[in-house]
């Protein structure tokens, strides 16, 4: 009956400690290492694995402060040629109990930008299933650009507008002083009118319409 | 330019009289040769006239060369639905151009340089009844001006965003909780969402009319100040601008196109763009859209041509015009084409590309195999073997199938398709923003360059009609023509704004002007009197127009226009109106979904394509009616 006991006991404990995939404390990891670093991707090997864990438990110091995570907390299984696996965090303070999710999930989080930069990868290339990455929200600068050329165009539009405004007040009151000039002389008015605008309609032909009988 | 030696003799009687129409009080109502020669000379101060031919012939070519070429050639490709081959769009439309744009284009240059005057001008020469239609022609003008500068003031806008790096169109905003993307952005694409959403704020039918987005007023406001500045003080101010807005967008072409034929893909675009369909050249839609494309990028009936050519001198080689305008345009439209294509083809392989590799993805992350594995080489072997083997578990995944045709002739429908099209294709070349800055700053010139000929067929008929008083300077004509409207395209800013702009692209820019060309050739032809006219041309450049013109112009051209038209009618009348729409909650996102017009619409299309159409036979009626009652009037009196 004691031996029953025993054995019982020590499976429990085993079974702890041993990591499955799906279970409730579990997360699948992928690292997409070519697709990131190309030429200069990496192999993975046991000694990626190693330093996958040693940063784990360095995230999970961070988040649980006061306990010491060692590399023989986090459990590893499941390794695939695509470079994925599953893996579990082992309690310091109770080595037969697994931390939860929750736990986990926070402490990746707080840390993810400097386990991405052990691997050299991104969010995206080094994929915690389940974890979704806080996105970097787009750059916005304080005045919109677009606002600034906006302004630029309209200004040089606009001054250029004044200046042909002007010009032509300047020209016609050029002209109304010569044409007075002229007439004071007392020459003969030109048959053409003296304005020099363009668009001006001819004349000549309105007159025409007098005679059409329709 | 030798002068021929009859001229001095007019006299009346023309030898052989064809079907011309009683036409009594012509010579009076047009100068003959003696006198327009001698009004050439003194006129030489009071006319406006273009500085060299060569500021004419860009100034021509500037207003042919538009956006129709980038923006509307591609898209009409593309409108039928479905796989449309665009080569066999080419084709019509160059058959067309012979037939019908070139001897039409002779006929406004001659008619123009020999009345000496603008389209308004010409057509109360030859007889008071038919003003209305000059009045078509600004009319059409103004309806096409209104909403081309539109899209000149979205092209602003992306213009004015493009001075940043990374471009606006290449994020999506996060949501609220930051966890991902704006769903709408998520579901279509960056760029369709800065352009439906960040640029226009589509509302999802015509009639949700959304109120007034701010960034399109101010654009538009951008868009109407600098027409005004080009056209202030009418051709001297204009054809200025012209020798940079017609020659630019030849160099950026140029560019575009070296540029874009060393991007992976692009030959399969352009082996698109020349493959003949047998099938598509039978279709009778293919050619009425050609037809009226003709009409459209060749400025024919818009009014304008017919005004810039009054301003030539007399004995100005029209023919030899007529014949460069056309050849140019129509290698210019070969030209934009073939660049338009290259960077469809990048673009498509683009997308080809990226479907393929997340299908990768998928099987890698789902068998969980090594990365190297498959690849885009081995991708088909692969993907047969994991099918036949492990059947379920493929089907359970989101495989998408990977379809190069269809990304090739993918409907980006509709005025949208430059927008979308270029510049997602513009966010994958490095160095983004020069790209961008640069194929707007082309896009603006291009636009430019017509609006300056289209306004000039709107604001020399005012003058003729004397709508505004004579003192007033061009300065203030322009500036009040143009204020007007930009209060009236207020219309186009609102979140509505960009189905009223496809609205009034479908139908100001069609029918009216088949009816129009149809009236000129006629009138010229079995009005005024064909041999007349012969006369006229013999007069001024030397040679009488040779049996190409003459048969054109009597029997080719209008029987051509005449059945693009009746065909036009009846294919339209038969269907229900829909119209496209930008819809996140409809079925088929981010496809645009097809929606049935409201009621009210009809009568607006009735007012976008009836009224300039009917105007000339309502104006002569009126007239008419005018001159009884003034008759009756006159016998009571004695």
């Amino acid at each position: 009956m004691l031996e029953k006991l025993l054995i019982l006991l020590f499976a429990s404990n085993v079974l702890a400690q041993v990591c499955m995939p799906d279970a409730p404390e579990a997360y699948k990891v992928r690292l997409s290492i070519k697709t990131a670093l190309g030429d200069q991707a990496y192999t993975w090997n046991d000694n990626e694995l190693y330093l996958f864990r040693a940063t784990l438990a360095f995230a999970m110091r961070n988040y649980l402060s006061g306990q010491l995570f060692d590399v023989s907390n986090i459990l590893v299984c499941n390794e695939t040629e695509r470079v994925s696996f599953w893996f579990m965090v082992k309690s310091v303070t109770n080595p037969t109990t697994l931390i939860e999710k929750q736990h986990v999930e926070n402490a990746i989080k707080e840390s993810r930008h400097r386990i991405n930069s052990a691997f050299l990868l991104t969010d995206q290339t080094l994929e915690f299933l389940g974890i979704l990455p806080t996105l970097a929200s787009p750059f916005v600068p304080a005045t919109p650009p677009w606002l600034i050329a906006f302004g630029v165009v309209m200004g040089v539009v606009g001054a250029g507008i004044v200046y042909f405004l002007v010009a032509a007040v300047v020209q016609r009151k050029r002209k109304k002083t010569l044409d007075e000039e002229e007439e004071a002389k007392g020459a003969t008015e030109n048959e053409i009118a003296g304005e020099n605008l363009d668009g001006i309609y001819n004349t000549s032909f309105s007159d025409d319409e007098k005679v059409t009988e329709m | 330019m030798s002068r021929p030696t009859d001229r001095a003799i007019v006299s009346t009687h023309y030898p052989t009289m064809r079907l011309v129409l009683p036409n009594p009080g012509l010579e009076q109502r047009i100068p003959d040769y003696e006198k327009v020669e001698k009004l050439e000379q003194q006129e030489l101060q009071g006319r406006p006239k273009w500085d060299n031919k060569a500021q004419y012939i860009l100034t021509c070519v500037g207003f042919c060369i538009g956006l129709g070429n980038v923006w509307r050639f591609p898209y009409l490709c593309q409108s039928h639905g479905g796989v449309t081959f665009p080569g066999a769009f080419l084709i019509p439309y160059l058959i067309l151009l012979v037939l019908e744009g070139t001897p039409l284009l002779l006929l406004e240059f001659a008619i123009g340089q020999r009345l000496r005057k603008g389209s308004v001008g010409v057509w109360r020469a030859i007889n008071p009844y038919l003003t209305g239609l000059g009045i078509s022609s600004m009319l059409v003008s103004f309806l096409i001006g209104l909403y081309y500068n539109t899209i000149t003031a979205w092209i602003l806008w992306y213009l004015f965003n493009s001075f940043q790096d990374p471009l606006p169109w290449n994020q999506c905003p996060l949501n609220d909780n930051k966890t991902g993307y704006v769903a709408e952005c998520q579901d279509s694409s960056t760029v369709d969402y800065f352009f439906y959403r960040v640029t226009l704020n589509s509302s999802s039918s015509i009639g949700d009319s959304g109120g007034i987005h701010w960034p399109m007023v101010v654009s538009l406001l951008a868009a109407w100040t600098i027409i005004f500045i080009c056209c202030i003080r009418g051709i001297s101010t204009a054809g200025k601008a012209v020798y940079v807005t017609a020659v630019l967008p030849y160099f950026v072409l140029a560019i575009f196109l070296i540029r874009g034929l060393t991007l992976k893909g692009a030959l399969n675009g352009v082996k698109f763009l020349f493959t003949p369909v047998v099938e598509e050249l039978i279709n009778p839609n293919t050619w009425l859209d050609a037809g009226a494309q003709v009409f459209f990028s060749f400025g024919l009936a818009w009014g304008g041509l017919i005004s810039f050519s009054s301003y030539n001198p007399l004995h100005n080689n029209c023919k030899n015009d007529a014949i460069i305008l056309s050849v140019v345009t129509a290698a210019t439209s070969v030209y934009a084409a073939m660049v338009t294509y290259t960077i469809i083809g990048f673009r498509a392989t683009a997308k080809y590309d990226q479907c393929i590799d997340g299908n990768i993805v998928t099987l890698l992350n789902a068998f969980d195999l090594a990365e190297n594995n498959i690849t885009h080489g081995n991708y088909e072997e692969a993907y047969k073997h994991l099918n036949s083997t492990y059947p379920e578990t493929v089907m359970g995944l989101d495989i998408l199938t990977c379809d190069m045709q269809k990304f090739l002739s993918e409907g980006v429908e509709g005025p949208g398709l430059a927008f979308i099209v270029f510049t997602e294709a513009i966010i994958n070349m490095p160095a983004s923003p020069a790209w961008a800055v640069l194929f707007f700053i082309m896009l603006l010139c291009l636009g430019l360059s017509t609006l300056i000929g289209t306004f000039e067929g709107v604001i020399v008929p005012l003058r003729d009609l004397h709508v505004f008083p004579k003192s007033w300077p061009q300065e203030v004509v322009a500036g009040v023509t143009f204020l007007t409207a930009f209060i009236i395209t207020l219309l186009f800013a609102q979140h509505s704004g960009f189905y009223w702009v496809t609205l009034f692209d479908n139908f100001a820019g069609s029918v009216p002007l088949l009816c129009i060309g149809l009236f000129e050739i006629v009138i010229v032809v079995y009005v005024y009197g064909v041999d007349r006219f012969n006369e006229d041309i013999k007069f001024m450049i030397g040679s009488k127009p040779g049996i190409f013109w003459q048969v054109t112009w009597r029997f080719v051209s209008p029987l051509i226009i005449l059945v693009i038209l009746i065909f036009y009618l009846v294919t339209q009348a038969q269907g229900e109106l829909t119209y496209l729409v930008w819809d996140p909650s409809s079925d088929n996102f981010p496809s645009l979904a097809s929606v049935p017009y409201p009621d009210w619409v009809y009568a607006v299309v009735f007012l976008l394509a009836g009224v300039p159409s009917l105007a000339l036979p309502f104006y002569a009626l009126c007239r008419v009616i005018y001159n009884r009652c003034n008759k009756k009037n006159d016998t009571q009196k004695f």
